[in-house]
């Protein structure tokens, strides 16, 4: 009661309730996939939740301070006030280490999050038109999250950390012309400079999340006025989308995706150590680490920087230093490559349609072997970031592992590549359902260039949907409103129009917008939903018969074990009067 | 449909996440009990863990077994406006008084737009403090130089004996063990087995280089007794002691530059000058 009034009372002074009832009836397409930029979305919220916490905790500055706390092997000791509130936070702080930790716990999953969800916008073809825009904002906010986690990694002066920002100031002095500028910019000095860390913790704050959060609004305001694409299927077109409502399964789904996140992310900060910097001590030029590993999302840089030869030139007396190849190219060509791919594609296929059914992965040969080389690429470098590690694992010398990892830097991606290819095309050509039914005939059939398809990719999409005799369009009114529905027998599919129209008119444009070209008629009523049937509901009454039956049996073998149980005591306590105490005392328990 | 009343399932699901959400509430008076008694982050996080899972459960289970799911479909308009539309709207963007036909004006505003945005770069410039060196000067000039003692990580000054036979000892300008760029190493070898002279000379086979790895910029810390050759813990490039500290192995391709020392009167080290090349990490000036 309450709800509707507080409802009618801001509608009476807003008047939302147009804009809202068609927000509740907006469809989600059902399918597991669309929850990955969720996942990115909460564990952003997670990050501003934890992050604004610490920031009362943390003294974002390079001054010295002496800790005096807890952790005995610091007490006294002059450091940086960034990397003495930061031991302070984890150690004298009630709750701080397990908010610093869930903090950078999500920064991880917010990372793989965005990542995951770039491959399956990627091997579904969603990025493209109507949707290249949201695609190229998706790959910045990837760039800004890559380098919030940067900034905040670096943050607390610790000597893991500040090794890593010397190699990433390295990277940028090695650009040429302007590195050395570029680098002296940012610090206000030469490396390790005062202005670092207020720097790069006003970065971190404000900056880029301000960004963030403008561009995830922007991402969603678009999301919402395009609207999710979906996976072809009965009654699927581009004309429409078939899944559950935002009001009120979606509410509830998605903020039990976001219970879920939380659940994981603090789970991962009480019981799992993350970045103890406290173990690794404050920074000092002359100190590193080793082994020395940085976060995962940027390891694939660490592992260029150490697959890439010492390979350098000079270009009239400049020099063009080693570390500009794997660190600057790299990283330079990884991104323009993304922001590219959607024009690139479009170019070359030739296809300016609106999309709003997407591919199976399987689809776009050429596009699953280009995305599964490159995905096997960065996964050869973020392994290669830890040849140390490995080397000592398996006692192997860490050249050799080098030469490995260069040739399979090459090698693996080209092989993914190609057999992600043909296995897509056998799927595409042959009738398989699955990988795993494909056989040796159809992949020797997919690597044969002369063979086309038979059919092409997308056929159906653009053509006015045909009329087929099982398929039909129902309307009838309720109350005052009107629903619909679209109705086709031969795939036994029935799917209820999202939400009830104040009209038949309205009823039956909605219907004509989402199944163009299919006949509509007027029934009287919604014929009654389909009743359980008898199968299942047999089996379900069958099924809780036999659980009460199975849990009466137990409770009686139970109980009659006990009784024995007593019965064998009752014999012992007379044979042996001193365990009596002993046998009472067990059998009152059981 | 609210007319009958809820099944028997319903009931069921209903149990359950009533069950999800009391495990939720008991998980946060955990967390709250945890927090009072004094802490511990194993149990907070638990707690929390277990309070956010529950409310997942019971929100999850709420959403698969009461609510109606899947199967609506919505009509999707598209996004080719009527050709009229675009027509109109085009029209209307580019009419006769339109400011998009001002090409003159538009060009001048243009002008205007360009020198303030250029304009508001200069203030960047601000962010390297003008009393600083040039980067390219800063990066070569280090605080090393003709008489400054060599000192240890504590600050106390280096005897030639302070040095033993096959071990690194860290050491520092005298007043600047903070410095990012000074760090270096001195080491005692064997002048016969040098394949190649150090290039700052060398006393009695004690040498010093710089600590920083040409590669990128990782002080190479291990140093691997038998050969002489000293490795950056960061990407593994390896330097050749013997030869110059050239690279031998790994992605760093130029030596790590020398100091030249002496012994000086007070039987301290002393460096007679810099490095014998920008320390650290190559750039665009680098000699």
């Amino acid at each position: 009661m309450i709800t509707d009034r507080l409802a009618r009372a801001l509608d009476d002074r807003l008047r939302l309730s147009p804009i809202a009832r068609r927000a509740m009836a907006k469809v989600f397409p059902d399918h597991w996939s669309f929850m990955l930029g969720e996942l990115a979305l909460y564990s952003f919220v997670a990050l501003l939740l934890t992050g604004v916490y610490l920031t009362f905790f943390f003294d974002a500055s390079n001054a010295d301070r002496v800790y005096h706390g807890e952790y005995a092997p610091l007490e006294g000791r002059t450091t940086s006030a960034a990397y003495a509130s930061t031991v302070r936070l984890s150690w004298d702080v009630r709750a701080g280490l397990l908010i610093r930790q869930t903090h950078h716990w999500a920064a991880l999953v917010f990372v793989a999050a965005i990542v995951l969800h770039l491959a399956r916008i990627f091997f579904t073809g969603a990025f493209r038109k109507p949707r290249e825009l949201n695609f190229l904002i998706g790959v910045t906010m990837l760039t800004l999250a890559l380098a919030n986690g940067f900034t905040g990694y670096s943050l607390p002066d610790d000597l893991l950390s500040g090794v890593g920002l010397r190699i990433l100031t390295s990277v940028v002095q090695s650009i040429p012309l302007v590195g050395a500028w570029l680098a002296a910019l940012a610090l206000g000095g030469e490396f390790p400079s005062d202005a670092m860390i207020p720097r790069m913790f006003v970065t971190h704050v404000l900056l880029v999340p301000a960004v963030l959060v403008a561009l995830i609004s922007l991402h969603l305001g678009i999301l919402v006025r395009q609207k999710h694409s979906q996976f072809p299927g009965p009654g699927r077109t581009e004309h429409n989308l078939v899944g559950s409502r935002l009001w009120p399964s979606y509410t509830l789904r998605s903020l039990a995706l976001f219970a879920w996140l939380l659940a994981v992310l603090f789970a991962l900060g009480g019981l799992v150590q993350i970045n103890p910097v406290w173990l690794y001590g404050p920074f000092e030029p002359a100190q590193a680490t080793s082994p020395a590993q940085p976060d995962w999302y940027v390891a694939w840089g660490d592992g260029a920087l150490r697959l890439f030869p010492s390979w350098e030139f000079r270009i009239a007396g400049h020099l063009v230093p080693a570390a500009f190849f794997p660190g600057v190219v790299l990283g330079g060509v990884t991104f323009l490559a993304l922001y590219a791919w959607p024009f690139a594609e479009r170019l070359r296929t030739g296809d300016r349609r609106q999309h709003h059914l997407l591919d199976r992965p399987r689809d776009h040969p050429v596009r699953l072997g280009v995305g599964v080389g490159a995905l096997t690429f960065y996964a050869v470098l973020t392994v290669a970031a830890g040849d140390d590690i490995i080397a000592r694992l398996i006692r192997v010398p860490v050249y050799d592992l080098l030469s490995l990892f260069r040739v399979l830097v090459f090698v693996l991606p080209l092989l993914a590549g190609l057999v992600a290819f043909l296995v897509a095309r056998a799927l595409r050509r042959g009738d398989a359902a699955g990988v795993g039914e494909l056989t040796r005939a159809d992949l020797r059939r997919a690597a044969h260039r002369s063979v086309r398809p038979p059919e092409a990719d997308s056929g159906e999409s653009e053509t006015p949907a045909r009329d087929r005799p099982g398929e039909r369009i129902e309307l009838w009114p309720e109350g005052d409103l009107w629903r619909w529905r679209y109705r086709d027998e031969d795939r036994q599919v029935v799917f209820p129009g999202s939400r009830a129209v104040r009209s038949e008119e309205e009823a039956a444009s909605a219907a004509r917008l989402a199944y163009p070209g299919v006949d509509r008629v007027v029934v009287p009523g919604p014929p009654p939903a389909p009743p359980p049937g008898p199968v299942r509901v047999a089996l379900r009454r069958w099924g809780r018969a036999a659980a009460a039956g199975s849990l009466l049996l137990a409770a009686l073998l139970d109980r009659r074990r006990d009784r024995r149980r007593q019965e064998r005591e009752r014999a012992e306590q007379a044979s042996s009067p001193e365990a009596a105490d002993r046998a009472s005392t067990g059998g009152g328990r059981t | 449909m609210s007319a009958r009343g809820p099944s028997a399932t319903e009931r069921a699901a209903s149990r359950r996440i009533v069950a999800a959400f009391g495990a939720s509430a008991a998980g946060a008076v955990g967390f709250a009990v945890t927090y009072a008694q004094g802490g511990n982050t194993r149990w907070e996080g638990a707690c929390l863990a277990v309070a956010f899972a529950g409310l997942a459960v019971g929100l999850a289970v709420w959403a698969r077994r009461l609510v109606p799911v899947g199967g609506y479909v919505e009509e999707h308009e598209g996004f080719t406006p009527p050709p009229t539309e675009q027509a109109m709207t085009a029209a209307e963007l580019t009419a006769p008084d339109s400011p998009v036909r001002r090409r003159g004006l538009l060009a001048a505003l243009g002008l205007a737009l360009t020198a303030l945005g250029a304009a508001a770069l200069f203030p960047l410039r601000s962010l390297l403090p003008f009393d600083r060196a040039r980067p390219e000067r800063a990066l070569k000039d280090t605080p090393w130089g003709p008489g400054v003692r060599l000192v240890d990580a504590a600050g106390r000054p280096v005897r030639p004996q302070d040095v033993p036979a096959d071990s690194m000892v860290a050491v520092f300008p005298e007043g600047h063990v903070d410095t990012g760029d000074a760090p270096a190493f001195a080491v005692r070898l064997e002048p016969r087995r040098f394949s190649r002279p150090p290039a700052g000379g060398h006393l009695d086979g004690l040498v010093v280089w710089s600590l920083l790895c040409t590669h990128a910029g990782c002080p190479v810390r291990t140093y691997l007794k038998g050969t002489a050759r000293v490795l950056c813990p960061c990407h593994q490039s390896s330097f050749d002691l013997l030869a110059g500290a050239r690279p031998v192995a790994g992605p760093a391709a130029r030596a790590l530059p020398g100091l030249p020392i002496e012994e000086g009167p007070d039987g301290f080290l002393h460096a007679t000058g810099d490095f014998t090349a920008p320390p650290g990490a190559g750039f665009w000036d680098s000699p």
